[in-house]
C-alpha cells in the first residue's frame, strides 16, 4: 500500500510553475528522501503533500485519503525548515502547547522530550538553544500525536554528526514501528539513510529507485556523483 | 472549538507576555504615566480633564491592544508556528478566541490601573457608574484585539503592522468627537465618523461618565461597539487560510 500517492501534480507559486507536472509515489513503512538542489521544488512537493499549498490541479492520496483532509491532521507530521515554535517560551512550555492543540495527553510531552534528548533542556527557553536543539524541539511538536507519516523538510541542517546519526537512528525505529517518512535534504551523504530516494529536479522526478539501483544504473561510486550523472545524461531512469 | 483549546491558547499568550517584562511594564506603565501628563496638562482646567480623561480611558486599551495583537498574530504567522497550528485539528475559533481572552486579561489589569489612578490621586471626578466605564473600556480593547487579528493578515513585516496603527487608528480618533463634535463636521466626515467603530466607544464612554443612569443611547452604543466584535472576529477568521499559494 501506497502511503503517498502524486499523480499530475501542478503548483503555480507567485505567477512560476514550480511543480509543472509530478507524479510519484511512497510506500508505506518505508524511508523515502527527497532530494534535489535547492529550488528543485521540494518545499513545495512537500506542501502539498501536508495539505497546505494551494495546488492548480493533479491528485494527492495520503494514507489514503486527499491531501489536506481534516481526518489527516491527527495522522500527518510535518516539521518544516526553520523551527516553527515559540521562542519565548521554554521547550516544555511550548510542547504542553501543542499536545493541547492537537489533542493528545499531556503525558505525551515527557515522551517526546525524551526521544529527542532534550531532557535537560526541558526548562530553557527555546530562544536561549541552539539552532539543533531548536530543531529538535520543532520535531518533538510533530512527533506528539504519534502520526503515522512525518514529513521533515530537511530535518537535519546544522546538526552534528553524532546527533543526525541519533535522529536517523530515532528515524529507523519509528519506521519499523510502520511510520513512513518523507525526509528531504539536498546532502547526498543523507541519502545513503533512506530506502528510497526521489531525486527531483525543476519541479521534476529525476529518478525514483532504491540508493543500491541508483549506484548500479548509473554506475556511480556514490550518490552524488549519481546524481551529477543523472543530470549530465537528463534521462530518467 | 473546544473550551480546553482556547483556554491553552489564552494561557500561552499570557505565558509569552510573562517572558517578556518590558512589554508588560510599558503596556500598564505608560497609560498611568500619560493620564497623569494629562492631568498635569490642563492642571488649571479640571472641567476638561474631566471631559477628557474618561475618553483617554477606553482609548488606552485600544491602541495597546490593537498594536500589540497585530505584532502578536504577525509573528504567528512569519514563524511558521500559524501553519503548524493550522496543520493539527485545532478549530481556527480556538486561536482567535484564545487571543482575545489572553488580551483581555491584560486589558482588565491595565484598564484597573489606570482608573484606580485617575479616579484616585489624579482626582478626576466620574458622574456615570465606573462599571460602565469599564465595561465601555473593556470592550474597546476586545475591538482593538479583533481589528488587531484582522488586519495583520494584510502586513507582510512588522514594519507594515506598525503603520496600521496611524492607517487605522489615528482617523478613527480625528474623527471620534474627541477634537470636534461629530454633528458639526463636512457631511463625509460625518458619515465617516458614523461608521467607524471607535466613534461609538467614545461616545459611550463619555455617556458613561456624565450621566448617572445607564441611557438607552449608552446601550446602542454599547451593542454597536460589541457587535463589531464578532464582525472582526469572523473576518480575522477568514484570513487564516489552511492552504496558502
Amino acid at each position: 500500500m501506497n502511503a503517498i500517492e502524486v499523480s499530475h501534480l501542478r503548483v503555480v507559486r507567485g505567477g512560476r510553475v514550480v511543480l509543472p507536472d509530478l507524479s510519484c509515489t511512497v510506500s508505506s513503512g518505508t524511508i523515502a528522501g527527497l532530494l534535489g538542489p535547492s529550488g528543485s521544488g521540494k518545499t513545495t512537493l512537500i506542501r502539498a503533500i501536508v495539505g497546505v499549498q494551494r495546488v492548480a490541479s493533479g491528485h494527492l492520496s495520503v494514507l489514503g485519503k486527499p491531501a489536506g483532509s481534516p481526518e489527516l491532521r491527527r495522522l500527518v507530521g510535518y516539521v518544516t525548515q526553520t523551527p516553527s515554535v515559540y521562542g519565548d517560551l521554554t521547550v516544555r512550555e511550548n510542547l504542553a502547547y501543542f499536545a493541547t492543540m492537537a489533542g493528545v495527553a499531556s503525558s505525551a510531552v515527557a515522551d517526546v522530550i525524551e526521544t529527542v534528548s532534550l531532557g535537560a533542556l526541558s526548562s530553557t527557553q527555546v530562544a536561549q538553544l541552539s539552532g539543533g536543539e531548536r530543531a529538535r524541539v520543532s520535531l518533538a511538536a510533530a512527533l506528539l500525536p504519534s502520526p503515522k507519516l512525518l514529513v521533515l523538510d530537511e530535518p537535519t541542517v546544522g546538526l552534528d554528526p553524532v546527533l543526525r546519526q541519533e535522529l536517523w537512528d530515532l528515524f529507523h525505529q519509528l519506521a519499523g514501528k510502520g511510520v513512513t517518512f518523507l525526509i528531504s535534504s539536498h546532502v547526498m551523504d543523507e541519502a545513503d539513510r533512506c530506502q528510497r530516494l526521489l531525486l527531483l529536479r525543476e519541479g521534476a522526478v529525476l529518478a525514483d529507485a532504491t540508493p543500491a539501483e541508483l549506484l548500479q544504473r548509473t554506475q556511480s561510486a556514490d550518490l552524488e556523483a549519481a546524481f551529477l550523472r543523472l543530470i549530465e545524461a537528463e534521462v530518467s531512469i | 472549538m473546544t473550551g480546553q483549546r482556547t483556554l491553552a491558547t489564552a494561557g500561552r499568550v499570557l505565558r509569552q507576555l510573562r517572558h517578556d517584562p518590558r512589554t508588560i511594564a510599558l503596556m500598564l506603565v505608560v497609560p498611568c504615566l500619560l493620564m497623569t501628563l494629562l492631568r498635569y496638562v490642563y492642571d488649571g482646567q479640571v472641567q476638561i480633564f474631566d471631559h477628557v480623561a474618561p475618553v483617554l480611558l477606553v482609548l488606552f486599551p485600544f491602541t495597546v491592544m490593537f498594536v500589540v495583537t497585530s505584532v502578536a498574530m504577525l509573528r504567528e504567522r512569519s514563524s511558521g508556528t500559524l501553519e503548524r497550528l493550522l496543520t493539527t485539528p485545532m478549530a481556527k475559533g480556538d486561536l482567535l478566541a484564545g487571543y482575545a481572552l489572553a488580551f483581555s486579561v491584560a486589558a482588565v489589569i491595565q484598564v484597573g490601573l489606570v482608573m484606580v489612578l485617575a479616579v484616585g490621586p489624579l482626582g478626576l471626578q466620574i458622574h456615570g457608574g465606573l462599571g460602565a466605564l469599564a465595561t465601555v473600556a473593556l470592550l474597546d480593547a476586545l475591538l482593538g484585539t479583533v481589528l488587531g487579528l484582522f488586519l495583520s493578515a494584510f502586513a507582510n513585516t512588522e514594519f507594515q503592522a506598525v503603520q496600521f496603527l496611524p492607517a487605522f487608528v489615528l482617523p478613527q480618533l480625528l474623527l471620534c468627537g474627541l477634537f470636534a463634535p461629530r454633528a458639526q463636521m463636512l457631511p463625509i466626515l460625518s458619515w465617516l465618523s458614523d461608521v467607524m467603530p471607535l466613534s461609538y466607544a467614545v461616545d459611550a464612554a463619555t455617556r458613561a461618565a456624565t450621566s448617572s443612569m445607564w441611557t438607552s443611547a449608552l446601550t446602542t452604543d454599547v451593542l454597536v461597539v460589541a457587535a463589531c466584535i464578532p464582525l472582526f472576529l469572523g473576518l480575522g477568521a477568514g484570513t487564516l487560510r489552511r492552504r496558502t499559494p
